[in-house]
């Protein structure tokens, strides 16, 4: 998977500001088939989403993003030609490794960005993908583009 | 008689890649569980082991959420529109990392290592996962890389693209007399085999460049810096900030190490600490300057040493600190760093944000090299026999006279040339020499603007002549 710089430098951005809570948002972009398109998976945008797990302290170790949100999004994607080819996270603190959780929740093909935050600043991010038969999350390469993915 | 059922994009391969399926009306519930008849794999992703669908699937009819109508049991019928609409949730919930196990027989193997607190069979198992980056298998990467492969570093990647040469074995202990001519990675494979048969060693037998930094880099969690040169320190250290990698950092020169932990996200870098690079030629290399044996197994220990603690999360690590070390008169000291918040690649503002030609960056190849007069050193031999007259000037170092010297030449080292030209015969053919002719081009280059008339420069310097005139004359 590629991912623009500019596009990355948002997300760092958006979720060292959430920071300590969790934030999270959607990868926009096209590729890897399933009706996205061909090709490798490129994100070219990103969008961030509100955390709707937002009382109480929950929103530190869990995010939500409603499927009113996820219309919406797929919808201002579609507008541009693009798709929903993932989303990204952070885990304030801790690894940029999924969860039990994220696992148990996670939908297949979508690209799973996470993004360890570690008091405040961005330690490190990795790629995760559910495997089929949602056993595990597989680890993806991907790398950052120069230029905006074309 | 049939209703439309929208597929998100995550679930379309599941169904030929359809971005909807038509099926016959019916409840919810059957047109769900029909769909998943006929397309068996999407069963798993929308209904948990209980049957029930999953809590971030959610279905709408005709954009109105079931939860509000009967659920399982609101009707679709013919014209409707059914669509299956993800949410996504996650989050950090404390997992286990999967690490590695130790077998019997390294558990026996790390066994000082397993009853250290601090360390014990989880950091064990964390060294295994971990992969460490060596930039240069010399005189600091070969105490650095025995050390981490010894302690259970499951994975060294080294970067080197040189042949052991005997000059290198006076410290780079982990190349012996058998390797010399051999590739520096294969010689370190052999050792490192040997020492630690459970550390992988991936070799990149290539110059690290611009070109291929990020790509070789990317895969590793520390990076450890063992280079001896300005350009490639600069690109290890840019690198590193693109990457967030931490760089565990060493340099050694004659008598001095220093050693320190950059790591942008939580400290200053190389550049904050210094912007510019000196101009070239002002600080000399191990090979023009020399280095004292023991100081690069001090200097790379610590590197490994620190590269340990970072995969470990141990103690307190050099980040914001450069240690300094004398070692004639056996001194540490350490100096307090901080981020520049202007630096051109980890501020605020960054100028640099990919890698650039380190080589311009550092003025070399960039300044045109003076060239003047020669003399090949079998040319400047036949001259010797017919004309005794001409002055060959020596422009190195006291010390470096001791190993070897030309009979009846003239000892000015370059520092002290322009104020002793006095001692010169302008009307005398004069050569200069050095080592290998780098600083007699500059010596010449200062006689001639001092107006001697007649000057050249021995090509290949003192090295030249051993090795095409007088063979007994040792080479350094």
């Amino acid at each position: 998977m590629r991912v623009s710089r500019r596009v990355l430098e948002e997300i760092r951005r958006h979720l060292v500001s959430v920071y300590p809570n969790e934030g999270c948002g959607f990868l926009v972009g096209r590729g890897a088939g399933a009706g996205a398109g061909p090709g490798p998976v490129a994100v070219t945008q990103q969008l961030p989403v509100a955390n709707r797990r937002e009382r109480g302290g929950a929103a530190r170790t869990r995010y939500l993003i409603s499927p009113e949100d996820f219309m919406a999004a797929e919808r201002e994607a579609a507008a541009q030609g693009l798709h929903i080819v993932g989303t990204y996270h952070s885990h304030p603190d801790v690894a940029a490794v999924p969860s039990s959780y994220d696992r148990e929740h996670a939908w297949p093909w979508y690209r799973y960005l996470v993004v360890s935050v570690l008091a405040g600043t961005v330690r490190e991010e990795r790629l995760w993908q559910l495997a089929d038969d949602r056993s595990a999350f597989l680890e993806r390469s991907w790398h950052i583009q120069e230029e905006s993915c074309q | 008689m049939s209703v439309t059922v929208h597929i998100p994009t995550p679930l379309r391969r599941f169904v030929d890649g359809m971005p909807a399926v038509e099926t016959e009306q019916g409840t919810v519930a059957e047109v769900l569980e029909r769909l998943t008849e006929e397309h068996a794999d999407l069963k798993a992703h929308l209904f948990g082991e209980d049957g029930r669908l999953r809590s971030f699937v959610n279905v709408y009819v005709n954009d109105r959420d079931i939860r509000d109508l009967e659920r399982g049991a609101t009707p679709a019928a013919d014209g409707d529109d059914i669509s299956i609409v993800p949410s996504i949730a996650g989050g950090a919930a404390p997992a286990a990392v999967a690490l590695p196990e130790l077998s019997h027989e390294e558990v026996l193997r790390y066994s000082r290592h397993l009853i250290l607190p601090d360390v014990g069979p989880s950091g064990q198992r964390r060294l295994k996962a971990a992969r460490v980056a060596l930039i240069g298998a010399g005189g600091l990467g070969s105490p650095a890389a025995l050390y981490l492969a010894a302690a259970g570093v499951g994975t060294l990647g080294l970067v080197d693209f040189d042949v052991v040469d005997e000059t290198n074995l006076q410290r780079q202990i982990i190349h012996g007399t058998g390797a010399v001519g051999k590739s520096k990675l294969e010689s370190a494979r052999t050792r490192i085999a040997d020492l630690n048969p459970h550390t992988h060693v991936e070799a990149f037998e290539e110059r690290l460049t611009s070109a291929n930094a990020l790509e070789i880099l990317r895969d590793f969690d520390v990076v450890l810096d063992g280079t001896d040169n300005f350009p490639t320190r600069y690109l290890v250290n840019d690198a590193c900030v693109l990457l967030r990698k931490p760089n565990a950092y060493g340099s050694i020169f004659r008598f001095d190490g220093q050693a320190s932990v950059f790591f942008a996200p939580e400290g200053p870098c190389y550049r904050c600490l210094f912007r510019e690079p000196p101009p070239p030629g002002l600080v000399p290399s191990c090979a023009e300057g020399g280095v004292l044996g023991v100081l690069p197994g001090i200097i790379g220990s610590i590197q490994a040493l620190e590269s340990m603690k970072l995969i470990l999360g141990a103690g307190d690590t050099l980040i914001g600190r450069l240690l300094l070390f004398d070692a004639l008169q056996l001194k540490f000291r350490e100096l307090k760093l901080s981020k520049d918040p202007d630096c051109p690649v980890c501020g605020g503002q960054p100028t640099v944000t990919a890698l650039i030609d380190y080589e311009v960056f550092c003025g070399i190849g960039a300044a045109p090299v003076y060239e003047g007069p020669e003399v090949t050193a079998r040319g400047l031999a036949d001259e010797l026999k017919d004309n005794p007259d001409i002055e060959v000037v020596d422009v190195r170092e006291p010390v470096e006279w001791e190993i070897c010297h030309l009979e009846g030449t003239t000892l000015i080292p370059l520092g002290q040339l322009p104020e002793r030209l006095n001692e010169l015969n302008g009307h005398r053919e004069i050569v200069t020499l050095c080592h290998r002719g780098v600083r007699s081009m500059k010596a010449l280059e200062i006689l001639q603007a001092a107006g001697f008339p007649k000057v050249r420069n021995l090509k290949g310097g003192i090295d030249a002549w051993s090795l095409e005139v007088d063979s007994s004359m040792p080479r350094y």
